[in-house]
């Protein structure tokens, strides 16, 4: 397992890179690569700049039935989300961005789950299984 | 922080983008963009992404505001080169890249541009 840092913007690049490389040795497809690492580069975005920093965990996982995937999950010890739901709706934004962020990487992996506590930080986790 | 050049021929001004964009690159290059514009007056703005592996939501939206601000300087820009893994992405994700044109390859957004300078 590796575990990057995400405290400033060639972060964000390097935990891209790491990414790419673990679902290409997971045997994902080009577009099962581009949409992980499209999902992984709004999140540590996300743990950058609204989270004040923090780290990605990136490794390769295998399900019950043996098919090799990704799993990536992103910690800050941020203000939190007040509401996720809202959070996870497209358009929504604080940053002045599309708000297509955290609901388009929803979209681009098979699962995903995100726990946040006001004051406490915010954790998401996303995995992708190859086809 | 990488820059990406931009390269002027005739009047259009080509962007090759060969580098592993971080946010700060991209914004740079906006504010390059639109000082080579003004300082050229460039008809047309071509920008090549052949080599970018993902265009995420902030990546496209600076894109995206390229091709806008570009207008207010009467150029036009055609974006270039997209992957299909990136298309695909980018559909999924649910952005438009609006204020840009698009062409399957340099050549072809060149004759796109050609029309108007």
């Amino acid at each position: 397992m590796d575990e990057l840092p995400i405290r400033a913007g060639d972060d964000v690049v390097r935990v891209r890179q790491q990414v790419r490389a673990v679902a290409g040795g997971a045997g994902m497809s080009l577009i099962d690569q581009t949409k992980v690492v499209t999902a992984a580069s709004e999140l540590a975005r996300n743990t950058l700049v609204h989270g004040g920093g923090g780290a990605a965990r990136i490794e390769q996982v295998t399900n019950a039935r043996g098919k090799p995937g990704i799993r990536v999950s992103f910690a800050d010890s941020g203000p939190g989300i007040p509401d996720v739901d809202l959070a996870l709706t497209d358009g929504w934004t604080t940053g002045g961005g599309m708000g297509l962020g955290l609901s388009g990487a929803r979209r681009l992996v098979d699962e995903f789950s995100l726990t946040t506590e006001a004051g406490a930080g915010t954790t998401v986790v996303m995995t992708k299984w190859a086809r | 922080m990488e820059r990406v050049p931009i390269l002027k021929i005739g009047s259009t001004l080509l962007v090759s983008i060969q580098v592993d964009l971080q946010d700060q690159s991209v914004q740079q290059l906006q504010e390059d963009v639109a000082e080579r514009i003004a300082a050229t007056g460039a008809k047309g703005v071509i920008i090549d992404i052949t080599a970018v592996e993902i265009v995420d939501s902030f990546i496209g939206r600076m894109l995206s505001m390229i091709g806008s601000m570009s207008r207010l300087f009467d150029a036009q820009t055609v974006l270039v080169g997209m992957r299909p893994a990136v298309a695909i992405t980018l559909v999924e994700l649910g952005l438009t890249l609006d204020g840009v044109q698009t062409a399957l390859n340099t050549e072809k957004g060149l004759r796109l541009l050609s029309g108007r300078s």
